[in-house]
């Protein structure tokens, strides 16, 4: 029966080294250790033997069949990596063909950089507010200490509206500052801080660096003590968080509306301040206009500008791309022209 | 505001260089814009270098001082071969002297000792016989058989102007041999002014700014007139009829003057500051006005019927020649000087042309006054007559100018023109300048500025400036000075104290103010959620100009369009951009079809306020609106298994209906519209359930061929999607949340057979009905028609689920509500569902 067993045994193994399907090893298995197999026979041969022949004849049946099924795993294995190798062959790609496309949209830079300019005021305590496009003479200009046949208003080209004769002016906002007036009448006597973000519109012929429609920002705070350290503290937090690392510098300025008034540089974005093209080797480049609220504007607005002090801004998201991302040609913003847009 | 540096250093010492001072100006609020090497070599690190090495040459070019020099006409030669040419020998110093040939008319044969300008050969100059501007790099050359060693020069060669009829004759004592770089040479700065910088409009201004930046030492002197003449007492009258509009007028006289051009000197400054010579009379008017801001104007005295000036509003439609030899015809607002007979000039503005001093003028009466500036700024408006005079006087001029421009102006006309000056000046000066005070507190300057400064600081900067200042205790008491009408409360001292105190020494500090309570504008932000939404559905967002035109409106409603239902600019710059718009969707469409030519496909939206006319406000109602254009292949061919279908309804609808779904407004019903700018079998208009049935949300849907056609689309189909953003907005809800049951779900698919007529929102609205409170979801996933289908009939399969949330739904759960549902799709619609009876 030993006999019988060793030659079953490496029969069964040698049948094995040459199977190479998965079907094929079910059937050997099948052969060798199923019910009807040689080891089932010898098995079953087992009540022939004595008593004291039985132990040790079982413990070598079983050897074989641990064997065998060890063997069998082990071919199992083997098959099945092996058909998962040539599955995956099967399904190779070429890499390097281009990916199915996807659809995505996107927003218009300006609207991009508006959420960055929110943000970065956001943090320092500004809520965002909206008001007309289409202002009031009173709004526009006579509020803001800009009166009729003052030299100042040629410092805004403005579009009029058509009124009745006799009525009173209509314009196409000519910056945001009016909404100064909305917000503040709102909150005063309290506190404001707000920016107020908007299309405005002047009278100017369109080139490449001008347009009759632009975006503006303005902002206020008006509160007890604010002055114009705040205003620098606040307008370099915000230059930092929009443009990077920059310096801010100030220079006086004239606007109707803010007493004093400044013209705000930042370090130039292209070259760090070290003097090129973009900046006309100054090293600073324009990008606002600022200053502490005129103590008319405040009066007009609710306020006692004994007791109130404020500050106000306005800039230019535009002019915003322009430092940041070298946008050169404003006048492509409103074009819709694709080959603009999908650069953002 | 351009300013010569020669000029300015006759007022101020400058302790630096002229381009840190350029850099003190700006940080000083008077911005330098540029500044002009006239002849003058730029340091290399100049920011306003000129560029050297372009073919074409800067305005203004540096001269040689090696090779351009003054020269004398030592004596005049004809040219032997050539008529028009003449053999000039030039000396330039140390015995030194060339031969030149030139052609120019202003040199001929006999002059002698004529002051010119010689260059010498490998001198670079521009060429004046190119046709365009251009750099040439003079050799020795012979002309018509005569060498010529160098050349006598014109302004055009020199760059100072575009003169070239015939070359530059110097002043008589012009040094012989000087490089002309330091004879002619100059800096000029470009300063732009702020409107409020009116005290800068003029050399002496600048000085004072200069000395008060710079701390370099003022000169001002007290210009006196040597006048030898009788008294101008009685000789010459004036009467003002409306001192409010004319606070100060005074008169000069000198008389045996000759009209004639002015000297080299005074023409050059003129040329330098932008102003044009004319003749010495006009030109000193000019010159004193640059120099001390005051305007002046000359009268021929012999025009003046009887001496005597009358300053007076004009008679309505009364005629006065300019000197523009314009015809004006003036309102009773102009304010005129007239003698009894008429006008005379327009007050500030423009003199009259009978009165002008000509070359036959022996006696000038010379006009100094003060203007009320809303007058002067009205009068230039209404004449388009912008000019040095009226910009200075609409912007203030300094009231204690007049007599001392009087003395400066009869001081130079003599010196220039000759003649007697009269003794003494008419000065009529009714209400005299009275300085304003005003108290500047420490505490204020730091309330606004945020810096601490002693009231002996404080005062220090505004002394520099001119200011009188008187400290007691914490408080800087202040005269104004004449010339600074613009300061007129505390806060214009704090600008002046920061300015001179220097921003760049302010902090940078954390707003430490009491914040409001804040709210956030729902409607604003809901738009950006809009917005993010639609780019997440692969559109792009556009901005478009507000202002658009009736014939694009037009192109897009397809029917003329009623002129009152819009806003027209009263000044539009183009017609293109001449109304306000109603709707996004007309220059949207035209974006849409430019931006085909680009790219095949096109998914676009925008957001932005439309303005409706709101009679009788003036003021238009601003609406939010939201507008979506889709064209072309929903996507390019690509290997990977193309879906190149033309983008139509449900492309656009599926974004509308995702939309919706994220605002979580439930319950929008799309109605077939009859619009005839759509497509009629593929639009549709939404209607809320909520809020006022009247008012559709919108409408969406495929243009209609002639849409199309008229907005100058190429391609099949253009989907059009205008929504009223303020109702989406309105209609939003708040998220819900609904627990999640394990229970499981089951589903059911039923097809209903019905007549296309009847539409799947009608089916779908019956199935959800009569499912009851266990249906979770209904999704229409396929419609068939065809055999065994009967004709006009189509098959819509939905697939329902069911859920209940506390045990597992039997078969016979579902088949009850089946069986209802088929029930009433066929009591209410006549449909059938295939597998029921």
């Amino acid at each position: 029966m030993i006999e019988q067993l060793d030659q079953m045994q490496q029969a069964a193994l040698a049948e094995l080294g040459s199977i190479n399907t998965l079907e094929a090893l079910r059937a050997w298995r099948q052969r060798y250790l199923g019910k009807q197999s040689p080891l089932g026979e010898i098995s079953k041969g087992m009540g022939k033997l004595s008593a004291a022949e039985r132990p040790a004849m079982g413990q070598r049946i079983n050897a074989v069949k641990q064997l065998l099924e060890q063997a069998f795993a082990a071919c199992e294995t083997e098959l099945q990596t092996a058909a998962q190798a040539a599955e995956l062959a099967r399904d190779q790609v070429d890499v390097t063909m281009p990916g199915r496309p996807v659809q995505s949209g996107r927003l218009h830079p300006i609207t991009q950089v508006l959420r960055e300019i929110e943000a970065a005021f956001a943090q320092m305590g500004f809520g965002v507010w909206e008001s007309p496009e289409v202002e009031s003479d009173e709004y526009n200009f006579e509020l803001l200490n800009i009166p009729a046949n003052h030299p100042s208003r040629d410092m805004w080209d403005t579009f009029y509206v058509q009124t009745p004769q006799g009525a009173d002016q209509v314009v196409l906002r000519t910056h945001t500052s009016p909404g100064q007036l909305h917000a503040m009448r709102y909150f005063a006597p309290g506190p404001t801080r707000v920016i107020l973000p908007g299309k405005c519109y002047r009278y100017e012929a369109v080139d490449a660096t001008h347009d009759m429609q632009f975006y503006q920002v303005e902002g206020i705070a008006v509160g007890d003590n604010i002055t114009m350290a705040d205003l620098k503290g606040t307008l370099a937090q915000f230059a930092e968080q929009v443009l990077g690392t920059v310096k801010i510098r100030f220079r006086p300025s004239y606007f109707p509306f803010t007493e004093p008034s400044v013209e705000v540089d930042v370090s130039c974005t292209f070259c760090q301040g070290s003097g090129c093209r973009m900046c006309k080797h100054t090293g600073w480049l324009e990008i606002l206009g600022a200053g502490m609220i005129h103590p008319t504007v405040l009066r007009n607005a609710g306020y006692d500008p004994e007791k109130m002090s404020g500050f106000a801004f306005g800039l230019g998201p535009g002019r915003v791309l322009q430092l940041k991302y070298g946008v050169s040609e404003s006048r492509l913003f409103f074009t819709g022209n694709v080959r603009f847009l999908e650069q953002f | 505001m351009r300013v010569p540096l020669s000029w300015l250093k006759e007022y101020v010492d400058l302790p630096v260089s002229p381009e840190a001072l350029a850099q003190q100006l700006t940080l000083a609020g008077l911005e330098v814009e540029a500044i002009d090497y006239v002849g003058v070599a730029a340091p290399s690190d100049s920011p306003w270098a000129p560029d050297l090495t372009s073919p074409e040459p800067p305005e203004f070019i540096p001269w040689d001082p090696e090779r351009i020099l003054v020269g004398e006409l030592l004596e005049v030669k004809q040219h032997p071969n050539a008529d028009r040419l003449t053999i000039p020998v030039v000396g330039y110093g140390d015995g030194r002297s060339i031969e030149v040939v030139t052609g120019a008319p202003n040199i001929r044969p006999g002059m002698q000792g004529d002051k010119v300008v010689l260059a010498l050969g490998g001198a670079r100059l521009i060429d004046g016989h190119a046709a365009t501007r251009q750099w040439i790099t003079l050799k020795p050359s012979k002309l018509r058989g005569v060498r010529s060693e160098g050349m006598v020069c014109s302004e055009l060669e020199l760059g100072l102007s575009e003169e070239h009829e015939g070359i530059l004759m110097l002043p008589p004592d012009a040094p012989v041999g000087m490089p002309l770089r330091d004879y002619l040479g100059d800096i000029v700065f470009d300063i732009a002014l702020t409107t409020n910088l009116s005290r800068a409009l003029s050399i002496v201004g600048v000085a004072r700014e200069v000395a008060a930046i710079t701390g370099g030492q003022l000169h001002l002197p007290t210009p006196h007139a040597h006048a030898t003449g009788p008294s101008i007492e009685g000789r010459v009258t004036t009467a003002i009829e409306t001192p409010e509009l004319c606070s100060r007028m005074t008169l000069g006289l000198i008389e045996g003057i000759q009209v004639g051009p002015s000297p080299i000197w005074m023409q050059r400054r003129l040329l330098l500051a932008g102003m044009r010579p004319i003749s010495n009379v006009v030109d000193v008017s000019n010159y004193v006005m640059l120099e001390w801001g005051q305007p002046t104007h000359a009268f021929d005295a012999d025009r003046v019927t009887d001496q005597h000036l009358i300053v007076r509003l004009a008679e309505e439609g009364e005629r006065l020649l300019t000197l523009d030899k314009q015809e004006r015809i003036l309102s009773h607002e102009r304010l005129l000087i007239a003698d009894r007979r008429g006008a005379l000039s327009v007050a500030g503005v423009m003199g009259g042309y009978e009165s002008e001093v000509s070359s036959t003028t022996t006696r000038v009466l010379l006009e100094a006054a003060s203007w009320n500036p809303i007058t002067i700024r009205k009068t230039a408006q209404a004449l388009r007559l912008p000019s040095e005079a009226s910009r200075r006087f609409e912007r203030g001029v300094d009231p204690e100018l007049p007599p001392l421009v009087q003395q400066r102006c009869l001081q130079l006309m003599q010196q220039v023109a000759g003649g007697t000056v009269a003794q003494g000046i008419v000065d009529v000066y009714p209400q005299p300048f009275v300085p304003p005070v005003l108290d500047l507190t420490a505490t204020e300057v730091e309330r606004l500025l945020g810096v601490q400064l002693s009231p002996q600081a404080i005062a220090a900067c505004l002394d520099r400036l001119g200011f009188t200042t008187m400290i007691t205790g914490s408080s800087v008491h202040v005269h104004v000075p004449s010339y600074r009408l613009d300061v007129t409360i505390p806060a214009d001292l704090v600008e002046e104290v920061a300015r001179i105190y220097g921003y760049h020494n302010v902090p940078e500090t954390r707003l430490r103010a009491e914040l409001p309570v804040q709210y956030t504008d729902t409607m604003l932000a809901g738009e950006g959620v809009v917005k993010d939404i639609l780019a997440a559905s692969g559109l792009y967002e556009v901005i478009s100009y507000s202002l658009t035109n009736t014939q694009a409106v037009e192109a897009w409603e397809g029917r003329a369009i009623d002129a009152t239902d819009y806003l027209h600019l009263a000044n539009p710059l183009t017609t293109e951009r001449s109304i306000l718009r109603r709707s996004i969707a007309p220059e949207l469409l035209q974006i849409a079809a430019a931006d085909l030519n680009q790219r095949p496909t096109i998914r676009l939206f925008e957001t932005g306020r439309v303005f409706e006319p709101n009679p009788p406000e003036l003021l238009p109602k601003e609406l939010r609106r939201l507008v979506i254009v889709l064209a072309g292949p929903r996507a390019q061919a690509a290997w990977l298994g193309p879906d190149t279908d033309l983008l139509d309804f449900f492309d656009l609808k599926g974004i509308i209906e995702n939309l919706l779904a994220r605002l979580r407004i439930e319950g929008v019903e799309w109605t077939r519209v009859e619009d005839s700018r759509f497509h009629p079998g593929r639009s549709a208009r939404l209607k809320a359930h909520q809020g006022d049935p009247s008012q559709p949300l919108g409408i969406c849907g495929e243009l209609h061929p002639d849409t199309r056609n008229r907005i100058g689309f190429t391609v099949g189909r253009v989907c059009l999607a205008g929504l009223d953003l303020d109702a989406l907005l309105a209609l939003r809800q708040p998220v819900h949340f609904q627990p999640l049951h394990n229970q499981p779900a089951v589903f059911q698919d039923l097809a209903v057979i019905a007549p296309v007529e009847v539409e799947a929102a009608r089916i779908q609205q019956v199935i959800a009905t009569h499912a009851g409170p266990l249906l979770e979801s209904i999704l229409l996933f396929d419609q068939y028609s065809g055999a065994p289908i009967p004709p006009g009939q189509r098959s819509l399969a939905f697939r329902l689920t069911f859920r209940a949330a506390d045990r597992t739904l039997s078969d016979s759960d579902v088949n009850k509500i089946r069986e209802r549902i088929a029930q009433r799709l066929s009591s209410e619609l006549g449909a059938t569902v295939r597998g029921e009876a």
